[in-house]
């Protein structure tokens, strides 16, 4: 099943490469991993997106709370939680049909587009990963130049919090 | 007082109370060693090679509970101590492992002996740092203590760049009597009401049985399992890394168990209702496969690791918390409780373990003109009468002294269990001695292992240590040769050690006394020479059966109950079904 984890960790050099260490070693799966700063400098979030069974989703979580680095873990899956990744698409848009058809297009997806050129438009997309898949394959495989994804963050709904 | 990096961390060490580290100079740690010449509160002891600094502080650690330390150079320096520091990651050993690193500024341009210390100790260390920054020295160092010593022990590397070092830049200087560490809260302390759940588990058990492992060395933990295992009079068997904490020679011990445990432990597993497990880790090489590991047993497991418990079997009852504190609350209610064991079943169980002990699962064939390994371990145990430090490398020999040396204390019987690390036991031995000089320490190794770090020999002489080495010599690497004999149809790759040195002479050229004897009749009278030598490091080449095996045995895929027994233990079982008095 797959799970979304938020971390909080020491803002230091090595603390990324001990996490992704820890899944590469014991051969856990990782989808996506996100990781800026916080309000607090010497913290970091991050989103782990991953798949296991029960037990393997548990020894992730205990695996990663041993790590000196990081301070606070909460699976997200079981509660109530918003998850939002980005997505930047640079799509041909060449001609007056194609170039409305995109319009169009991420009008739907409530997509903006942020940077134009004669030829080729890039689109800024937010929402879950599920959207942003769907945005794909709604355009055209021969109309994308480059995708750029974020990865998923993710965030608990109502007052509850994931801080120190 | 102002100091330098030096200073500091040399000042720090003898404010931690580090009597002793072992080390090896170079490049970039040559302002430390400056500072270490300028002082004596602090012993260094040189070693031949840095693995060898890193198992010998392991072995030290072991044996007196305090976190070993070294001090090795960047780059071959750091790389050559990540065996030692693997070994200990495994078996959760309290290191600090003093790395020296490039200056500052040469890091990342690939600079003379400029390794990535922190980069590639990462996977097999509790936690590392890099000092960037002198005046948070101290306290690193002071976390990097706090973190290999709590919780669940390991060890912990620092690496600090040589101008960090530098001895013109002085700091001022005071001793971090404690530091905090808000991501770190190793929590030593059972949920009571668990504990008062696997109290009333235990107690209601038919077919009891504790096993019980290093973690209750780790955590001084011996007199209160004595306590609880003696309340109780159930059988209790302890892994490879827990031999000791219970008495050996007690008969509620019924032996270690696992791949080359006593029929008896690894039956009364198998049919057990009840299994505690307290500091110990369900390691594969105690749970054969697991789909058939313990089927009718509900499980309690006590550790301090949360991520032990559950990780390879489910526990019915988990406690996090240390071995001493739970076992503690244990033997409280124990005490307190109006429940009582179930003594008919108890009776019962161990009558059925009895008959079980009767196959005397470790008897072997002696012969006349041939040292059986086994008779060496025991010829070992009668002239230190069962009163030394034994440390051992890593193979059959391994196996025989966990077998034929009961240990009644803890800390006495020094491996490396986890890692299987060749060449760990001489090195560890010097550790040790140098803990306890007064007491008999004997390595038990083979002629494979010992050359793995048998350089260690010069250190020996020079701080005088002197050690007894055991060599178990069978002109084979024995266990390997076991497994090709078993599973490979004979085929002996690679597992013939010819072209040995004459390991007497070698002995003799280390300044130490070699005595080598073949002859089973000469054996006592060798070993009790090697004994009496007290201030001569002894090298004792025994030759050995060369094709002798290590049984029972467990093989991949088997259950508990699917042990392999040697020909004359085979025949002992089929008699005594015969007889019908082998349950």
């Amino acid at each position: 099943m797959r799970h979304i984890i938020s971390l909080l960790v020491e803002n230091e050099s090595g603390a990324l490469s001990r996490i992704s260490g820890l899944f590469s070693a014991r051969g856990y799966n990782i989808e996506s991993l996100t990781v800026a700063t916080t309000e607090d400098q010497t913290l970091s979030r991050m989103t782990i997106i991953t798949t296991g069974s029960d037990r393997i989703i548990e020894q992730i979580s205990k695996q990663l709370n041993k790590l000196i680095d990081v301070v606070k873990l909460q699976d997200f899956t079981e509660g109530n939680f918003i998850e939002r990744e980005m997505m930047f698409v640079k799509v041909r848009a060449e001609g007056e049909s194609q170039r409305a058809e995109v319009k169009r297009l991420s009008d739907i997806f409530r997509a903006r587009i942020i940077d134009v050129t004669d030829t080729t438009f890039c689109i800024e997309l937010t929402g879950s990963g599920d959207k942003l898949n769907a945005y794909i394959r709604a355009m055209h495989d021969n109309n994308i130049i480059e995708v750029v994804r974020s990865g998923s963050m993710g965030i608990l709904r109502g007052d509850k919090a994931l801080t120190l | 007082m102002e100091l330098s990096g030096s200073e500091i961390l040399i000042q720090f060490l003898k404010d931690e109370g580090v009597e002793h580290i072992f080390g090896y100079p170079g490049g970039a740690v040559l302002h430390i060693y400056d500072a270490i010449q300028k002082q004596d509160a602090v012993q260094h002891i040189l070693v031949r090679h840095e693995q060898g600094a890193t198992h010998a502080a392991d072995g030290y650690a072991r044996a007196t509970g305090k976190p070993g330390v070294c001090l090795v150079t960047s780059g071959p320096g750091a790389t050559n101590a990540v065996t030692g520091i693997a070994t200990a990651y495994l078996d959760s050993i309290p290191l600090v492992v003093i790395t020296g690193q490039v200056p500052s500024h040469a890091i990342g341009c690939d600079a003379f002996q400029e390794v990535d210390a922190v980069g590639i100790t990462r996977a097999c260390v509790k936690h590392n740092f890099l000092v960037k920054d002198l005046n948070k020295l101290a306290d690193t160092l002071k976390k990097a203590f706090y973190v290999a010593t709590t919780g669940r022990p390991g060890p912990v590397v620092v690496d600090i760049p040589k101008d960090i070092t530098a001895p013109h830049i002085k700091i001022p200087y005071h001793y971090p009597e404690k530091i905090k560490l808000r991501s770190y809260n190793p929590n030593f302390k059972g949920h009571p009401r668990q504990i008062k759940r696997a109290v009333e588990l235990l107690l209601q058990a038919k077919r009891p049985i504790i096993y019980t492992g290093g973690g209750i060395i780790l955590d001084n933990a011996s007199a209160e399992l004595r306590t609880f295992v003696r309340k109780l009079g159930y059988p209790i068997t302890q892994t490879l890394m827990g031999l000791g904490a219970f008495p050996g020679t007690d008969p509620l011990f019924i032996g270690m168990l696992g791949m080359h445990g006593t029929y008896e432990a690894n039956m009364a597993m198998h049919e057990c209702d009840v299994l505690i497990c307290i500091g110990a880790r369900f390691d594969d090489r105690i749970t054969g496969v697991t789909s058939k590991f313990c089927p009718y047993a509900q499980v309690i497991h006590i550790d301090i690791d949360p991520a032990s418990i559950s990780k390879t079997i489910n526990a019915d009852i988990p406690i996090v918390g240390g071995a001493r504190q739970v076992l503690t609350e244990m033997n409280k209610l124990l005490d307190k409780t109006e429940l009582k064991v179930n003594q008919n079943a108890l009776d019962a169980w161990w009558k059925t373990i009895n008959s079980w002990q009767s196959q005397n699962s470790f008897a072997y064939t002696q012969s006349k003109d041939l040292i059986q390994p086994q008779a060496a371990v025991e010829e070992l145990y009668k002239v230190t009468k069962g009163d030394a430090y034994i440390t051992s490398d890593v193979g059959q020999h391994q196996m025989f002294a966990a077998q034929f040396y009961p240990f009644d204390e803890p800390r006495r019987w020094i491996n490396s269990g986890g890692l299987g690390t060749m060449g760990f036991g001489l090195p560890a031995a010097m550790g040790v001695k140098l803990a306890f000089p007064d007491k008999d320490v004997a390595c038990v190794t083979g002629e494979g292992s010992i050359q793995m770090c048998i350089q260690e020999l010069s250190t020996c002489l020079q701080y005088d240590l002197p050690i007894k080495i055991i060599n178990l010599n069978n002109r084979y690497l024995g266990m390997v040769r076991q497994w090709q004999e078993f599973f490979y149809e004979k085929r002996y790759s690679h597992v013939y050690m010819d072209s040995l040195p004459d390991f007497v002479k070698l002995a003799e050229a280390y300044g130490h006394v070699g005595i080598q004897v073949d002859q089973p009749d000469d054996l006592h009278d060798a070993m009790v020479e090697a004994f009496k030598l007290k201030d001569r490091t002894v090298f004792l080449d025994i030759i050995t059966d060369q094709e002798a095996n290590v049984y029972p045995m467990i093989s991949s895929g088997k259950a508990h109950n699917e042990m392999d027994l040697s020909p004359l233990q085979q025949k002992v079982q089929a008699s005594l079904k015969a007889k019908g008095e082998l349950v």
